[in-house]
């Protein structure tokens, strides 16, 4: 379609849901037909609004969901700091606040919501907050270094992330709740009770069932004064009583809104004029708002699917919620207040323990339609696919929810049931999954994507997958080999315990034969682990697969490629020249990898000394291509050259590849650096990826590429280079000591009870007093590494083995043989067995020697 | 006719490591066990079609001792040179002599083109 032809489409507001809309109109090739247009009031992209606490804890960057400031797709554009002042439906025109008039031929409004600030007197006072964007926490921020007291009007959800956040500011801090109750939308009363206990224990003063008469002060705010007249003096307030659609513009336009606000929508989501919809907060279908971003998610899928005319329909969404507020598990699923009609509760509270469970069961007593807990949500996964999918309950339903019956005993879930609603997974995929040869939790989840958005559903999905195998009479075999009962993790600790230093050693004890291709190995990584010596030292190298025996890649034909470490990807062109040099001698294919350094290619293994030695004459040490170790820390350029760059991640990366060099490991690692959030080095996509931030480093891990990508998740944020420096080696080191064979990160992290929350309280909280041990292990490894082709070359009795023959070690193999393509050697197909002789020979085509 | 050709000393093989060794032409992978057992098979692999069996990790598979490939890690018994993750497929033996210290493979006759 020419550019003249395209269509305009408009989107209005860029909160997480605008921004979602654009993705999935991107994805489905919407902007093959129109141009893009979105128009975000905010300065900043969009952000995490779900996590919006966490901002204290990691920072602004870790929060964006677009982190490189613009969408890749050059026919979408997006305008931030942009305000739409009138919107035209006539005309088919917005018109922003600068007079600027932009037209449209479909127009979506995503504007979301405001809060909602009572019109107390004194609420517009200096100290007085709301609690929604990235720049009113900045503001409370500020204002809570020069406080003691903070006071937060509602509580609700969104007002004890609130008070959590004042708490963290160290304030002294209050709730105040009209209702009789802490989250009156979610729980009922007793529930609400024990959860304000819960609150309560933390040491914020709860106010339920009171209502503000005023906020006190001239300038600043001063004090509360409730309707009963209490005074409680205070510094900051946050006001936090629910938010109203942002509706404005479709009310000016005359379009349909609903009576209790938000701009009425259809089942696909298309506002009362033919040209403009609705999504997200602002919308209201049927006249409800959803105040949750998985609904206007939704909402944003379906838009997208009627604009390129699909059937698609909104039908209302799960209100279900499981979530941990202030330490606290609350979940509330189905018709949680029992609104239905002739429905029963069945209560279970322990007030001590502080847990209370309620089931709202149909009148018949023959199906759950909904629930509340809190304080203990195990039972969630369960009880709200027993929900969705009306199964009956079993005789005795309250033994689903007395203690310790997480697993909800009796309940067999039908085939049919969702199991992870936020993708829609039902446990016939999963078991599907399992019978298609997933032995783990984990590979569930990677395969069906179950568990993978908000993870409540974890538990019940490794349930499902334990009682799959016991059902089929199996047990997962965790065994190494047949010569090891036991995981990578287990021999690892019993090395350790027993500080081993042979393999004869931990097979005649722990195990049984003489090992193989897969124990000898993993033997061989954490021997090398613990105790950092020589990969060919004498009783070490019969444990190496070939390239840590030959210190080099074997290729299809029986060579071997050599790669020589180029920290950071960072290279003196006297050193490129010698790469160069040496490459020609020796007749070697020459191409780039993408870890930002140079493969060789072609090399026979009675090559690789002398070339090795030109190389470390050079300066060169081994770039470990061919260990299950540290490969690359791949870096942009950085601050030093780069227009954008805030950090030098140049020098970060050359530091962090020089830290962690020879580390053997479970499976290879990558890491990159990345000057600023516009992520050149595509560090997210490493073992472990850092990002620059204005205040330090952000921390990802988990990510890699390869057949399952994996996009590295944020650990830790906005941390200065030693601290930095210090949770990577915790990290590392407690993935090296716990992962399975052949694990990388991102897998690894899946198969823990807790995933990355379970590192995160490791690595970055040392839940576990782990830290100083593992800095220490790190630490011996640095001090103890020496190049390993350096040390090779300098030893005769380690070149011993790098010979063609044993008995002839200048002849060539003569069934190696290479063709040209492109000016540049390739191995040659073989077609069997090629015996010496002088016209075999012939066939090989001579090869430079120094 | 066959005849024993000397390739190296028993010490100048790893104990559960192998030499590439050049028997009358023939490339021949040696292999030395634990138990000092000293094994030649062709260094051929047929799965990968690359000269590589002598630079395969020795180990055992149940009482058997076995070479993995080092290329897609098909395991060769090492007395019998037949593969056991796929029996239709086997590689030559050579017989061995190991005698005063020394090792001997024997070579085929004949067998050169």
């Amino acid at each position: 379609m020419s550019p003249h032809l395209r269509k305009r489409l408009v989107v209005v507001g860029h909160g997480m849901v605008g921004h979602r809309f654009v993705q999935a109109a991107v994805e489905r090739g919407l902007s093959e037909t129109y141009d893009i247009v979105v128009l975000g009031a905010e300065s900043r992209a969009a952000y995490d609004r779900v996590a919006l606490t966490s901002f204290f804890e990691v920072g602004a960057d870790a929060l964006s969901l677009l982190p490189s400031g613009d969408y890749e797709d050059p026919r979408v554009t997006l305008r931030l700091g942009t305000n739409v002042a009138e919107l035209d439906v006539a005309s088919r025109t917005v018109s922003l606040d600068d007079g600027e008039t932009i037209g449209y031929d479909e127009l979506v409004l995503a504007t979301g919501s405001a809060p909602f600030v009572p019109p107390v007197p004194g609420h517009d006072l200096e100290g007085a907050f709301v609690y929604r964007t990235i720049e009113d926490l900045e503001a409370i921020r500020d204002a809570a270094a020069r406080a003691s007291t903070g006071v937060v009007i509602g509580g609700g959800l969104l007002g004890l992330e609130a008070a959590n956040a004042l708490r963290q500011l160290g304030l002294d801090t209050h709730v105040v709740e009209m209702n009789p109750r802490l989250m009156s939308a979610q729980v009922d009363e007793a529930g609400g009770r024990i959860l304000g206990r819960h609150v309560e224990k933390l040491g914020l003063t709860i106010h339920t069932g009171v209502a503000t008469e005023r906020i006190e002060g001239e300038e600043h705010v001063t004090g509360i004064t409730f309707a009963g007249g209490e005074t409680v003096p205070l510094d900051v307030v946050v006001f936090s009583a629910g938010v109203r659609p942002r509706d404005q513009l479709a009310r000016q336009a005359g379009l349909a809104v609903a009576e209790r606000g938000g701009v009425a929508v259809d089942d696909q989501l298309r506002t009362s004029d033919p040209h403009v919809w609705a999504i997200g907060e602002c919308a209201a279908h049927q006249g409800r708002m959803y105040g949750l971003v998985a609904p206007g998610y939704t909402m944003a899928e379906i838009a997208v699917d009627a604009l390129l005319e699909g059937a698609g329909t909104f039908t209302g969404a799960d209100m279900s919620t499981k979530l941990k507020l202030l330490g606290v598990d609350v979940a509330s699923f189905g018709d949680a207040h029992g609104t239905t009609e002739g429905s029963i509760d069945l209560v279970f509270s322990d007030a001590v323990a502080g847990v209370y469970k309620k089931l709202v069961i149909s009148d018949d007593g023959r199906h759950l339609l909904g629930g509340v807990l809190v304080g203990d949500a195990s039972a969630y996964g369960t009880l709200r696919a027993m929900v969705s999918s009306r199964i009956e309950l079993p005789k005795n339903p309250e033994e689903l929810i007395l203690p310790a019956s997480s697993g909800a005993p009796g309940v067999t879930l039908p085939a049919e049931a969702v199991v992870c609603s936020c993708n829609t997974v039902t446990k016939d995929d999963i078991e599907g999954a399992v019978e298609g040869g997933c032995e783990s939790a984990a590979c569930v989840t990677t395969c069906t994507t179950a568990g993978s958005t908000c993870g409540s559903c974890k538990p019940q999905v490794k349930k499902i997958v334990e009682d799959y195998f016991a059902s089929q009479g199996k047990v997962v075999d965790r065994s190494l080999c047949e010569h090891f009962a036991m995981t990578r993790a287990e021999l690892f600790d019993v090395v350790l315990v027993h500080g081993y230093r042979t393999f004869d050693e931990i097979v005649e004890a722990h195990g049984r034969g003489r090992g193989c291709d897969v124990c000898r190995p993993v033997v061989a990584s954490v021997l090398a682990s613990q105790l950092n010596g020589h990969v060919l030292a004498p009783d070490r190298r019969v444990l190496q697969d070939t390239n840590d025996a030959f210190l080099a890649n074997i290729q299809r034909n029986g060579t071997y490629s050599v790669v020589p470490r180029i920290p950071g990807g960072e290279i003196t062109p006297e050193k490129l020249i010698v790469i160069g040099e040496v490459a020609r001698d020796f007749g070697l294919y020459t191409k780039i990898t993408g870890g930002q350094r140079i493969d060789l290619f072609g090399a026979r293994t009675e090559q690789l000394p002398a070339i090795w030695k030109r190389l470390v004459d050079a300066g060169f040490e081994s770039g470990h291509a061919y260990g299950k170790a540290l490969r690359t820390v791949k870096s942009c350029v950085g601050s030093s050259w780069c227009r954008f760059g805030v950090q030098d991640s140049v020098a970060m990366a050359i530091a962090l590849e020089l830290r962690y060099r020879g580390l053997r490991s479970p499976h290879k690692l990558k890491g990159g650096v990345s000057g600023c959030a516009r992520e050149c080095a595509e560090a997210r996509g490493k073992d472990f990826g850092v990002i620059a931030t204005e205040k330090g480093w952000n921390l990802y891990v988990g990510g890699n590429g390869g057949a399952v990508p994996a996009h590295a998740q944020l650990l830790a944020g906005d941390l200065d280079d030693n601290e930095l420096v210090r949770m990577i080696d915790r990290f590392l080191m407690y993935y090296i000591r716990t992962a399975d064979r052949l694990q990388r990160t991102s897998t690894w992290i899946d198969s823990l009870e807790g995933g990355l929350d379970r590192v995160r309280e490791v690595v970055v909280d040392d839940a576990l007093g782990l830290g100083t041990e593992l800095e220490e292990a790190m630490a011996r490894h640095v001090d103890t590494y020496v190049d390993e082709w350096k040390a090779t070359i300098e030893d005769p009795e380690k070149l011993r083995r790098f010979v063609s023959f044993v008995n002839a070690p200048d002849t060539p193999d003569p069934n190696i043989s290479f063709g040209s393509t492109r000016d540049q050697i390739v191995p040659e197909a073989s077609t069997g067995p090629v015996s010496l002789g002088p016209v075999s020979l012939g066939t090989s085509i001579p090869v430079g020697r120094p | 006719m066959q005849r024993l050709v000397a390739i190296c000393r028993l010490d100048d093989i790893d104990r559960e490591g192998g030499v590439t060794a050049l028997v009358d032409g023939e490339v021949v992978a040696v292999f030395r066990t634990y138990a000092d057992d000293v094994f030649a098979l062709d260094n051929f692999d047929p799965f990968g079609q690359a000269s590589v069996l002598s630079r395969g990790i020795v180990g055992t598979r149940g009482d058997r001792d076995v070479v993995a490939s080092p290329l897609h890690k098909q395991v060769f018994d090492l007395r019998t040179g037949l593969c056991l993750d796929d029996e239709s497929v086997r590689v030559a033996v050579h017989p061995v002599v190991v005698r005063d210290g020394v090792v001997h493979v024997e070579a085929a006759t004949a067998s050169a083109p």
